[in-house]
């Protein structure tokens, strides 16, 4: 392997510093990070370790009622967490959904919105990526893309981001705080992946060297826990990336949708807030014309990117059923399944 | 504290009597759970560095420049081997003396025939450092465009398929039997190439003294890998050792030793020292083979009642554009169904790919995914159950040959199987059953079959004056059990209880126990045993009978059994002695038995040898996500005589998860423009986890085979995946609608 420098700072001023050197990256969970330094997509010179950083492996509880989550805390620990699987239940779904229980012990919730794409042609060295180096090209175009963007993508580049997590953080207002070079700062979690545009190789809006360090759900995003689901469709039971997924949050009053979030999942390089679809929904009667009314809202702007003209029909319908799933209320505990169509196998706790 | 462990350890559950038949559980199993077992990789002689290759990331091309000096320069890195520097061979590693000597890559040239292919071995005092070395070399290329997939190129017929069968079979008159078919089905089916993806990549851990060579190497076929190191070393083979105590699998891919665990021994004699060499995972797709894609056309014609009048299967598959491995997938037609007329053929294309190489059940998987598919068609087409459609065209004789079986329990199995799933009552149309969550639910099955096969090996049983005894093979356990199931055999072959037996294995200083494959390693390494126990036990015998002091004096040919230390008449069992007291009396410390195993040429003329199975399938299957589980799997299966139904078993469960995998999950993705893999990983090559498998049962129906060979035994480790796959692809149709005419089936296919 390449020759790096590891540096373990013990404070997030330390760490900034420590990150402000050439092809410096922060180093969390290293589920993704190291699998990319094998196959060297890529290399860096100095790996900054943050995992021992004090103060950011908590779950705090604020006045409004919402949740302030330190940027080292496992994927697991939070999905785990009763009171905040209590509140944000589709949260809890989506993280339990990604992965596999022993990628979720490690994996960081930082790291896990930061994680990149899956796009082949990005991992692979020897073939052409905008985004792994500007201006090579997008191999993936006229290449193997079933799975790539349907919204929001462009000419230089196709991909998605493959984060369940984000997905309805995304729909629930969620936000990144965030300490750099130039000091604190927030951003809405919708926009803190980019669409790539002309330069697919600013995935996100971190300025080098910006550290994550917290995630806040408003307490307000914890009205929708009554009727809150995460579904994803994959090429397997469990252990798989989505396909297409989709959050759905509802607030219903007397068979009347209050206020709707949605966002879609694995079909562009953001989560996709799909707030068309959310205004069509609000304040009419929750049914199945209602939310295909939602499901062409939300699809409306998509095209195929390449093979994949179909996910942007199942993308539709796991609208609808995402809706449907919602209205009819979240679940007491955690399917054993996470986020699957299929009823939880008879006595399984947890089946994936 | 290491535990104290041995694989003669007392099992728990010993009792008396005999061994074969007992449901052991592993006798290796707590040295694994326990991480003590020692498999190759886990090898660190003395002075030992660490080799890492350079793999192509072009598919058809040459290597036009390597940064030898930037490696070189890199701390810690200490050789870099090259076609310009390569140890010199004795062979040829692209001569091909025989069908079964396939090509190698060992940087004869700087060509490249395959992506991933070696181009370069860095050798340094660490892992990482060989690993930064490889990095450095950043070779240079002249790239040709790479030839990808079934259409890449001109196909053509090849001379063979499989081991040596014709490519080219026919009964009857085909086109004359779908001319005069009621019912016709023609369809086509592609099947994806596959890795085989042992858990364990391919590792050696070689040390040279003088011309002596010493391995850890996961290995299939020692005495194989022996001859065929031999030949490119020029060296004897008996100055190889190789220690194979354990493999993490091998699927076939470590049956012929493969081209990068060669470079490992190269880069040893280069340097000087023992040198270590694993594949990383990306490397294993390429130099040490799979399964080719297929495309394969099913003409099938049948009578009003459903009685077959044809059956046609065309499979074009491909292989290198370097060497001869042409899957045998046709072949699956030519021993389930009843036909008047069979047409089998194979057409191949050469494409910018590693060499396809045998891949548990190799041919026979492919073939019967499809075949399993056409007959769930034709059945359709005659309105018939398609148990019924089977039962009805059920094969007395072999239809290919028209030789009997040796046994075939088929019948049982279909019965026992349809009985435990609850077949009866299926709706014959697609998408009539759905559970109370509206998911759609479908009933499949499909046959299993997989020859009997027997080769070659050799054991060496003693029994010693205090009781005990030896028995030595230089076996193989690749996972499946072998520690355990030979050594029951071995312990009825010296008639002693399997604590009384220590039982060696797993090395080539032993006796060649032949080649762990084709389902055959039970069969041909027990024969072997079997017949040494017998040698040794019948000179015991004979020193007995032919002592007037013995109680057994004179049993002449009445004869005599051997059980639990001790000889006894055969008509009169209260006459018995122990070996003890005649080799005591004998003055003899040990008496030793050698014995052969092969397949026996007047019984193969004779009969044809098939294990049977029926697998039934039920899936679930959303019906707007597209979203499938199956729910359910119940396989029959009659393979002869069962030396460990615990075992056994396991491997009609792994076998019938590979077999959903072939339906649903398993696919080797490959550029289309560059030919390099792009899921060489596995995250990304799916394989079913646990939520995917389902509750399965396998049922163990009773065969016995008086002509297979002497102990009854067929072979169990590949059948399961036959039957399988149609039957969960059957079931996807009966639940959808959705018949699958590419694999693995895919959400796309279904929404
Ligand atoms: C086989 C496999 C299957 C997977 N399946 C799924 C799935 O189904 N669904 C899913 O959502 N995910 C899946 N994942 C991805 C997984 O969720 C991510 O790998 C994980 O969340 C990354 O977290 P980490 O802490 O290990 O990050 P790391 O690997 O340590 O870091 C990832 C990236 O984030 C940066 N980073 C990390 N923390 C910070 C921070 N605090 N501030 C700034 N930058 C930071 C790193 O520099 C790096 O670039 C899968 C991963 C694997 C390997
Ligand atoms: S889609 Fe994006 S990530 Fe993939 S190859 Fe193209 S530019 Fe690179």
């Amino acid at each position: 392997m390449k020759v790096f420098d590891y540096v373990r700072p013990a404070s997030v001023a330390e760490a900034i510093a420590a990150a402000a050197a050439p092809g410096a990256v922060y180093l969390a969970g290293g589920t993704n990070l190291l699998d990319l330094m094998k196959g060297e997509t890529l290399r860096p010179d100095r790996l900054v370790d943050v995992t021992r950083l004090p103060g950011l492996d908590r779950i705090e509880w604020l006045g409004d009622g919402g949740v302030r989550i330190g940027a080292l805390v496992r994927n697991a620990a939070l999905a785990h967490d009763a009171a905040f699987a209590t509140a944000y239940p589709a949260v809890a779904e989506a993280l339990l959904s990604g992965a596999s229980a022993q990628l979720r012990n490690a994996a960081t919730v930082g790291g896990n919105l930061l994680q990149r794409t899956r796009c082949a042609y990005f991992h692979d060295p020897a073939s052409a990526c905008n985004k792994r180096q500007p201006g090579a090209g997008c191999d993936a175009r006229g290449g193997e893309n079933r799975l790539h963007a349907v919204l929001g993508w462009s000419e230089a580049c196709i991909a998605t981001h493959p984060s369940d997590f984000c997905v309805p953080l995304a729909a629930l207002d969620a936000v990144v705080e965030i300490e750099g070079p130039a000091g604190r700062r927030e951003v809405a979690l919708e926009a803190l992946h980019r669409l790539p545009g002309d330069t697919p190789e600013r995935g996100t809006a971190l300025a080098p060297g910006e550290l994550i360090v917290a995630l806040r759900l408003p307490g307000e995003a914890a009205g929708f826990a009554a009727h809150a689901r995460y579904l994803k469709v994959r090429e397997r039971t469990s252990y798989a990336f989505a396909v297409v997924s989709a959050a759905a949050a509802l607030r219903l009053e007397g068979g009347r949708i209050r206020a709707a979030r949605l966002a879609l999942g694995g079909v562009a390089a953001r989560p996709w807030r799909a707030r068309a679809a959310e205004e069509s929904l609000v304040g009419v009667e929750a049914g199945e014309a209602a939310f295909r009314r939602a499901a062409e809202a939300a699809l409306a702007e998509a095209r195929p990117s390449g093979d994949n003209a179909f996910k942007i029909e199942l993308a539709r319908r796991l609208v609808r059923r995402a809706l449907a799933l919602a209205v009819a209320g979240t679940p007491a505990r955690i399917p054993a399944l996470p986020a699957s169509p299929f009823p939880s196998v008879a006595g399984a706790r947890h089946d994936a | 504290m290491t535990p104290d462990i041995s694989l003669s350890q007392v099992p728990a559950h010993a009792r008396h009597g005999s061994s074969i038949g007992r449901p052991l559980t592993r006798r290796e199993g707590v040295l694994k759970v326990t991480g003590v077992a020692r498999y190759a990789a886990d090898n660190h002689p003395a002075g030992m560095l660490y080799a890492v290759l350079a793999a192509s990331r072009i598919a058809r091309g040459r290597v036009t420049c390597l940064d030898v000096p930037a490696a070189m320069a890199h701390p810690g890195v200490v050789a870099v081997m090259t076609p310009a520097n390569r140890p010199a061979l004795a062979l040829d590693p692209d001569a091909k003396l025989h069908p079964f000597m396939f090509r190698l890559d060992l940087l004869q040239s700087d060509a490249v025939r395959y992506a991933n292919q070696p181009i370069a071995v860095v050798i340094a005092e660490t892992l990482e450092a060989a690993t930064e070395g490889a990095a450095l070399l950043a070779p240079r290329y002249e790239a040709l465009p790479a030839r990808v997939g079934l259409d890449a190129g001109e196909s053509f017929v090849p001379p063979v398929v499989g081991v040596g069968h014709p490519a080219e079979q026919l009964v009857g008159d085909v086109e004359a039997g779908l001319a005069s078919a009621a019912r016709r089905v023609d369809a086509t089916y592609e099947t994806p190439a596959q890795y085989h993806n042992a858990m364990e990549p391919h590792a050696v851990v070689a040390a040279w003294d003088g011309d002596s060579l010493s391995l850890d190497m996961p290995s299939q076929g020692m005495a194989m890998a022996q001859a065929r190191l031999a030949g490119l070393l020029g060296i004897a083979p008996e100055n190889i050792m190789i220690r194979s105590p354990f493999l993490g699998g091998g699927f076939g891919s470590k049956g012929l030793i493969a081209g990068p665990q060669v470079l490992g021994i190269l880069a040893a004699r280069l340097v000087g020292r023992p040198v270590k060499l694993v594949l990383r995972r990306e490397q294993m797709y390429g130099p040490v083979g799979h399964r080719p894609p297929t495309r394969q056309r099913l003409r099938i014609g049948a009578g009003a009642d459903g009685t077959l009048t044809a059956l046609a299967h065309h499979a074009l598959i491909t292989t290198s554009t370097f060497d001869d491995f042409f899957e045998p997938a046709a072949d699956a037609s030519h021993t389930l169904y009843a036909s008047p007329a069979i047409a089998t053929s194979h057409t191949a294309v050469r494409i910018d790919t590693g060499t396809p190489m045998f891949m548990r059940a190799p041919g026979e998987a492919t073939g019967s995914i499809a075949l399993e598919s056409a007959i769930d068609e034709a059945a359709l087409a005659c309105r018939m159950d398609p148990l019924a459609f089977r039962l009805k065209n059920y094969a007395e004789v072999e239809p290919i040959s028209g030789k009997p079986f040796s046994s075939k329990a088929l019948r049982a199995c279909y019965a026992q199987g349809a009985d435990r799933f609850g077949w009866a009552g299926r709706p014959l149309a697609p998408r009539q059953m759905r559970d109370a969550a509206g998911m759609l639910v479908g009933w499949g099955m499909g046959t299993a079959t997989f020859p009997a096969l027997m080769f070659q090996a050799e054991a060496r049983a003693v029994i010693r004056r205090n009781g005990g005894g030896v028995v030595e093979i230089g076996a193989h356990d690749m996972g499946q059990g072998a520690w355990t199931a030979l050594a029951q055999i071995a312990a009825d072959a010296v008639g002693l209880g399997i604590e009384q037996l220590e039982f060696r294995s797993g090395t080539s200083d032993l006796p060649d126990g032949g080649i762990a494959g084709g389902s055959a390693h039970t069969a041909t390494a027990g024969m072997a045993i079997h017949a040494a126990g017998g040698e040794a036990v019948a000179r015991l015998a004979e020193l007995a009978m032919d002592d007037a002091r013995s109680p057994l004096f004179g049993a002449g040919n009445a004869g005599v059994v051997a059980r639990d230390g001790r000889l006894f008449r055969r008509d009169d069992e209260s006459r018995s002695e122990s070996y003890a007291d005649i080799l005591t009396r004998a003055g003899l410390a040990q008496v030793e038995g050698r014995g052969k195993s092969g397949g026996d040429p007047a019984a193969q003329t004779a009969y044809a040898m098939h294990a049977h199975g029926a697998v039934f399938a039920e899936v679930k299957v959303d019906p707007d996500l597209g979203q499938l589980r199956v729910t359910r799997l119940v396989g029959a299966f009659a393979a002869g005589r069962i030396i460990n139904p615990r075992m056994v078993r396991s491997q009609y469960y792994g076998g019938m998860i590979w077999g959903m995998a072939f339906a649903l999950h398993e696919e080797a993705v490959t550029d289309r423009r560059s030919g390099r893999m792009l899921n060489a990983n596995l995250a990304d090559y799916h394989i079913p986890v646990n939520a995917d498998v389902p509750e399965m049962e396998a049922l163990l129906v009773e065969e016995h085979d008086p002509h297979v060979n002497a102990l009854g035994i067929k072979g169990v480790g590949e059948i399961a995946i036959t039957g399988t796959g149609g039957a969960v692809a059957n079931a996807v149709w009966h639940a959808t609608g959705m018949r699958a005419r590419r694999f693995p089936i895919r959400i796309d296919d279904l929404v």
